[in-house]
């Protein structure tokens, strides 16, 4: 008996620790796996400060110049990692901060973390200093969001909120803890989350949608697949190039779906979309059943709904049941993890080619070569275009980086012309369009991918959203190489006015600073481009470079992007020019 | 599409922060909430949100898919009045010496079939339970007399057919 009772003891012993709410917090982070967090020091968030002070060698924390830039660096290491980013700040305004972050995260379907501190308890609903709403603010935008305010709370709602980021669709988890919290004590033991009763991750595969798939695809003549990010965070690349391959179906993405199936695949037929492909979007309206897999059917990538794909049936791989039929009614759903369905799709396709099919997107393509591709890459007049610097870092990298973009002209050039061979490789803010997403998110993806060349491309209005993030970039010597297209206007908004507002370019021109000199002020190396003659030397050097590299190119003031389909326009009525 | 009524039934985790959330997903469509209930349901330690709104059969199916997807929502359904039992309450302040000098008030009441829940010197008050229109025609036959406070509850429902919730709690359970 007295033996039992030690024995419990003992056990007892291994599995529960007393210590402080601030110090169960950095356990939890380990548990989860966390080795790196972004962050903002502030006073509502300072005890668990101290213990990141000391838990600095199991747990790195990266100080970033702006709360908003630890929610993208999060953000762009989740999203090259596949993992969960953190984020944390304090209270008050850093809380605020962040929220820009957790909204691209939340729409981007990114799994993010962001811990921040709260006044005590006592003070809660006082207006106390720094005291904000946070939960209240951020329930919109967060896939879950919850407010400790008693020490014991911390083990169980840290796996929780690690589990539901992670799960399923994911997203943005946002936990508010309160001082009190952090600096009471509690018996420690971790358990990690392996369900909430309440939330069904992943549907389960019905197996009668799958053969009804099945049978639209193997009879189809003109079936078209357009695949979206849902294929990444699946990890379904695999069976998404054996289902394109197996049933010679040709298969265009979404800006998020970029990188899931290598650009250069003779069945890869490019981008849907606003600016996307000629052929892609024409004939999205041409085929007879169209295969959506992990996406979403967005505003940007339909067009006009009431003329989008009518003369299709179409198929719609998707985890998340409330994306059914939201924006368009879908003849099959096949709800599930596109790993699982499409797996499960496989073996019941037949084998066939869709030449003539085929043919078309070749024809298409031969046009926008003509009109669109071969002016922006290999230009002729005088001033240099983005898409021929797209060019040059493929060729530069092997077509093997990780792009990071922002958001704008130079986004829709990079995706465009940026190839690929990695899947995980595109890092964009493309639900939000977030200016100023691009700094910090190359951040993230570069300490996330350290083996790998991470070109950050950037315009110099979003550049200098996030500028100060370059701190981070020359205190911690990350070597990410950052290429500013810089046309001395907000291009995009530029474009719209001159299409659509007879050019009236209300604030949308910039006088810019010496951006050399900016980066220099950082230390970091760095080098301007004027003139077509020097781009490709330049680009060579900056890749070359074992440290961080800044990269300013003068781009043509007034270019636009084309293919464009006008807002409101249908899919069909793409224009070249 | 034709608007017309639909009650929401939601059944959730009692969580603090699900009412926002809730209520967040109408707010975002412009979509009014016409009516509100929070109570426990059939099982225990799960609330039961019932909503009512006027709008398409579309938009009330996207609706209800957004709020599915909520982690704390376990389950969520629409119907149409068709479809379901309900019941509103309402209780009408009115100033005592009406119920004297007026004599038509009297008829009201037992017309209405509400109760008189207090009388004071003052005031009394009446309570009525019925549907919507029920408790309208009420207030409008007792206006003219001049109705002190009035106040209408939620709409409160129950399914004519079995809700498939408690085969799926059964299923938590066991796991």
């Amino acid at each position: 008996m007295e033996t039992l009772k030690a024995e419990k003891k003992e056990k007892k012993q291994e599995t529960t620790m007393r210590i402080t709410g601030a110090e169960a917090l950095i356990h939890c982070l380990l548990a989860e796996g966390v080795d790196l967090i972004y962050g903002y020091p502030g006073g509502a968030i300072m005890p668990v400060y101290d213990e990141l002070y000391k838990f600095q060698d199991k747990l790195t924390h990266i100080l970033t110049r702006h709360e908003q830039g630890a929610a993208h660096a999060a953000q762009g290491y989740a999203r090259v990692t596949g993992k969960v980013g953190v984020a944390m700040a304090t209270s008050g305004p850093g809380a605020t901060n962040l929220v820009t972050g957790i909204a691209d995260a939340q729409i981007d379907s990114t799994p993010m973390v962001c811990i921040t501190g709260q006044v005590t308890r006592s003070l809660l609903g006082s207006d106390a200093f720094q005291e904000t709403d946070i939960v209240g603010i951020s329930t919109p935008v967060t896939k879950w969001n919850y407010q400790i305010t008693r020490v014991e709370e911390i083990p169980e709602i840290m796996a929780k909120a690690f589990y539901i980021a992670r799960s399923g669709r994911p997203g943005p988890v946002l936990v508010d803890i309160t001082k009190n919290a952090q600096f009471d004590e509690l018996d420690f033991k971790y358990e990690k989350c392996t369900g909430v009763r309440s939330y069904k991750p992943v549907p389960e595969p019905n197996l009668s949608a799958i053969e009804n798939a099945a049978e639209l695809i193997n009879n189809a003549k003109r079936p078209y697949i357009i695949f979206g990010q849902g294929v990444i965070l699946g990890e379904a690349e695999a069976e998404l190039k054996a289902l394109v391959e197996k049933g010679g179906i040709p298969a265009a993405w979404t800006i998020l779906g970029l990188s899931a199936m290598e650009t250069d695949h003779p069945l890869n037929v490019g981008m849907v979309g606003m600016h996307g492909n000629y052929g892609p979007n024409v004939l999205t309206n041409e085929c007879d059943v169209l295969i959506a897999i992990g996406m979403r059917f967005d505003d940007r990538v339909t067009g006009n709904l009431a003329t989008y794909a009518k003369q299709a049936k179409i198929i719609h791989f998707e985890i998340d049941p409330a994306e059914v039929n939201k924006n368009v009614k879908v003849d099959v759903a096949v709800l599930g993890n596109a790993k699982e369905t499409l797996g499960m799709l496989l073996p019941l396709i037949n084998k066939s080619e869709h030449k003539e099919w085929l043919d078309e997107f070749d024809k298409k393509h031969q046009i926008e070569f003509e009109t669109v591709i071969q002016k922006d890459i290999h230009p002729t007049k005088e001033g240099l275009t983005m898409g021929e610097v797209m060019e040059q870092i493929n060729m530069a990298t092997g077509n093997n980086a990780v792009i990071v973009s922002d958001v704008g002209q130079h986004q829709m050039i990079a995706c465009r012309y940026a190839k690929f061979t990695q899947s995980k490789s595109n890092i964009t803010s493309g639900g939000l369009g977030t200016m100023g997403f691009g700094l910090p998110a190359a951040i993230g993806a570069k300490m996330g991918a350290m083996d790998r060349e991470v070109v950050a491309i950037i315009g110099d209005g979003g550049y200098q959203m996030t500028i100060q993030e370059l701190g981070v970039i020359f205190q911690h010597n990350v070597p990410v190489k950052i290429v500013v297209l810089n046309n001395d206007h907000l291009g995009m908004v530029r474009q719209w006015q001159e299409l659509f507002f007879e050019s009236r370019y209300a604030s949308t021109v910039m006088t810019n600073p010496d951006f050399v000199k900016i980066a220099e002020g950082y230390h970091i190396k760095s080098r301007r481009v004027v003139q077509r003659s020097e781009l490709k030397d330049a680009v060579a050097e900056m890749i070359a470079s074992k440290d961080p590299y800044f990269l300013e190119v003068k781009v043509e003031k007034e270019d636009n992007v084309f293919p464009m389909i006008p807002t409101g326009a249908s899919v069909a009525d793409i224009r070249l020019k | 599409m034709e608007k017309q009524w639909y009650t929401i039934s939601v059944y959730s985790e009692n969580n603090v922060g699900l009412l926002n959330r809730i209520s967040g997903i109408f707010l975002k469509r412009h979509i009014n909430i016409e009516g509100l209930n929070v109570s426990k349901s059939e099982i225990e330690h799960v609330s039961k949100f019932t909503i009512v709104v006027n709008t398409t059969e579309d938009w009330t199916r996207k609706i209800v898919q957004q709020i599915e997807k909520q982690v704390e929502v376990i389950k969520a359904f629409y119907h149409t009045d068709d479809d379901i039992i309900y019941q509103e309450s309402a209780l009408f302040k009115i100033a005592s010496h009406l119920l004297f000098d007026e004599r038509q008030i009297q008829n009201i009441i037992k017309e209405s079939n509400s109760q008189i829940v207090t009388v004071s010197r003052e005031f009394f008050v009446l309570a009525k339970t019925g549907r919507r229109h029920e408790i309208d025609e009420m207030h409008d036959a007792l206006e003219p007399y001049g109705i002190m406070q009035f106040v209408r509850s939620g709409r409160i429902a129950v399914t004519k057919a079995a809700m498939p919730i408690s085969e799926l709690l059964t299923e938590f359970q066991e796991n």
